[in-house]
């Protein structure tokens, strides 16, 4: 008899310690350094010392207040229109797709098989002052002579909303995929017309997909620094631009470490409200 | 046109690409009745009663729900409710909720809501249980949740597609029961589509037995068991055993042994000649010869059923099948090889066209 036979009960905990050494390693451990490192005062020339240093949040706070709510006004509008454009493609490839369905999957990922960066950089191309986009809506009027799109919010928010749309369009599909189509019979047989029966059963019954969505949409929207990089200007600089520039720049890793912290956990807090505001009870059927 | 039928189904034809599923058919469904389409899968009857629920729109042909036509109309435009197959219950809202869905889209009041969902949740035995959801029930008691959730719509037609189905068979003999007192009750005129023939003899006030699209043949439980119309019908419902002939007289048939059996008058229905099938039901046949048709046979085989023995004996025109009740204790059984007369009256036989 070998010791996990006699042990069985280990085995569970055997099966979950190479993620719980993953976390570890990768998560408690690095964690642990950004709070100690947070907590820190002096510069790079004569060295760190742990001085309890709470003021670098006070600091960090004051000085960057303005992009650390710009990027989660940037990322809350992507998600926003993330979601609008990806719940109606999701829908109509769950229940329209039939037999395409895997291959408009693959459109829907296409875009990842080229590297971010360079994605990023073609938005650059497309929103140019002399591009065909500015171009166009000049010609409508919509924008002004010498109006135009790059270096702009808007091209921010469009970016980061383009480069995380398969992060919102996946989750969405897998739950919608898995509604079943007899209930929505079931509910125009009681007197719902179509838009009714949406809004009552299928849309109530997509909510998982909706969280899943809207958190894997949000959270690396709020910290991203790319988009705001290539695509705008320092007026349109994110708490992202602000930590890379601190810890890799200026290597003010105290500051850089108390943003990162404030980042997550306001990003923590936003996540909190918004899972108690959609019901954790419905999101569990 | 009968002014009391709720459901009326005029040449209705509904294809699928290339398939016919439904062909011309006329129906009548009386007010109040029990009424149930019976037949093997893809026979129709579930596409006929889709297109009465209006999940289906019929390729030809109109649907009345009594004086008016809704053909063409969506389901939420019809009177008419469905208890489905899966009981489709709406696993995100409570028992409550599942119920009042209907009552609540057609703009009933709050207190109104709370009182007709509450009476039919009690009517189901299902009282007490608002809150629960669906899946924290057992299938019997998802099948009533189905059943009220149509039901406090007080619809004028209530549409079941196999709805015990997925129920054991104890169950489902309860069930059964229940569904007749609740129709009882109401009066609401109940459609049901079933394959099971017990189901639909031991619930339905008139039975369409289909077959291909078509009814084969319209009427209550016993007309249709002891007349069958078809050999069709007389093997869909219940057990027969037909005895391929040629007509030889008014009341005559002429098997294949040579021996001539006398049928009743107007079984023939005008017949005079040409190919038949004289048939008999298993418990209609007698194991002695005190009948007025006589058949001679041996027996091959025996099963005691413990309500019933069953024999099969072998005759000269076919093997037949004969169901004898267990009526005295110790009846003693014939043992495989015995030799014996069969014999029925000519007024339990029926006659159908040779297949």
């Amino acid at each position: 008899m070998g010791f996990l036979h006699r042990h069985r009960w280990l085995t569970p905990y055997g099966l979950l310690a190479a993620g719980l050494g993953w976390l570890a390693v990768f998560f408690v451990v690095p964690m642990y350094y950004l709070a100690a490192t947070s907590l820190k005062s002096g510069d790079i020339d004569f060295g760190y010392a742990f001085t309890w240093a709470w003021g670098n949040y006070a600091h960090a706070l004051g000085r960057y207040q303005e992009q650390l709510l710009r990027s989660l006004e940037y990322a809350g509008i992507a998600t926003l229109a993330a979601f609008l454009i990806s719940y109606p493609l999701a829908y109509w490839i769950a229940f329209r797709g039939g037999r395409w369905k895997n291959v408009l999957l693959l459109l829907v990922i296409a875009p990842f098989f080229v590297t971010y960066l360079i994605r990023t950089l073609a938005w650059q191309t497309i929103l140019a002052d002399d591009g065909p986009v500015a171009g166009f809506l000049r010609t409508i009027g919509v924008l002004g002579a010498d109006g135009r799109l790059l270096a702009t919010s808007f091209a921010v928010v469009a970016g980061i909303t383009y480069n995380f749309l398969p992060f919102m369009a996946l989750p969405l599909y897998a739950s919608l995929e898995q509604v079943d189509k007899r209930l929505v019979e079931a509910a125009e047989d009681l007197y719902a017309s179509r838009p009714v029966a949406f809004f009552k059963v299928t849309f109530p019954l997509s909510l998982p997909g909706v969280f899943a969505g809207t958190m894997l949409t949000f959270i690396p929207a709020a910290g991203d620094f790319i988009n705001a990089q290539l695509l705008g200007t320092p007026q349109q600089a994110m708490i992202g631009n602000v930590i890379q520039s601190r810890f890799l720049v200026l290597n003010d890793y105290p500051e850089a470490s108390a943003l990162s912290l404030v980042l997550m956990l306001a990003i923590v807090g936003i996540v909190v409200v918004y899972a108690r505001a959609l019901g954790t009870e419905r999101l569990g059927t | 046109m009968s002014a009391t039928a709720d459901v009326r189904l005029e040449r209705v034809t509904k294809h699928f690409e290339d398939v016919v599923a439904v062909d011309d058919l006329s129906l009548e469904i009386p007010s109040g009745s029990f009424f149930a389409m019976l037949g093997p899968s893809g026979c129709g009857k579930t596409t006929t009663l889709r297109m009465i629920g209006g999940f289906e729109q019929p390729s030809e042909g109109r649907i009345f729900l009594g004086e008016s036509d809704v053909t063409g109309l969506p389901p939420y435009r019809r009177a008419v409710n469905t208890v489905f197959q899966s009981y489709a219950l709406f696993p995100h809202l409570s028992l409550f909720e599942n119920v009042a869905f209907g009552l609540r889209r057609k703009g009933v009041k709050g207190d109104e809501v709370k009182k007709r969902t509450r009476e039919m949740l009690e009517l189901v035995g299902l009282g007490g249980f608002e809150k629960r959801r669906p899946r924290q029930l057992s299938g019997g008691q998802q099948q009533r949740v189905a059943l009220a959730r149509a039901l406090v719509n007080r619809p004028r037609v209530l549409l079941l597609d196999e709805p015990l189905g997925a129920l054991d068979l104890k169950l489902r003999r309860q069930m059964q029961l229940e569904l007749k007192r609740i129709q009882n009750e109401l009066k609401i005129t109940f459609v049901h589509v079933t394959h099971d023939q017990e189901e639909a003899m031991s619930m339905a006030d008139q039975i369409a037995i289909m077959n291909g699209g078509r009814i084969e043949q319209l009427g209550g439980p016993a007309d249709l068991y002891e007349k069958p119309a078809t050999a069709f019908v007389a093997g869909f419902l219940g057990a027969s055993n037909l005895l391929d002939g040629e007509v030889c007289g008014a009341d005559a048939v002429r098997i294949a042994d040579g021996t001539v059996l006398r049928v009743a008058a107007g079984a023939l229905a005008g017949r005079t000649g040409g190919s038949v099938a004289v048939g008999v039901r298993p418990e209609k046949l007698r194991l002695d010869a005190s009948g007025v048709n006589v058949l001679r046979g041996t027996v091959t085989e025996t099963s005691y059923v413990g309500v019933s023995t069953q024999y099969i004996v072998e005759t000269p025109a076919a093997d037949l099948v004969v169901y004898v009740q267990n009526a005295a204790p110790g009846a003693g059984t014939l043992a495989p090889g015995s030799a014996v007369s069969l014999s029925f009256d000519p007024e339990v036989a029926f006659v159908v066209d040779h297949v």
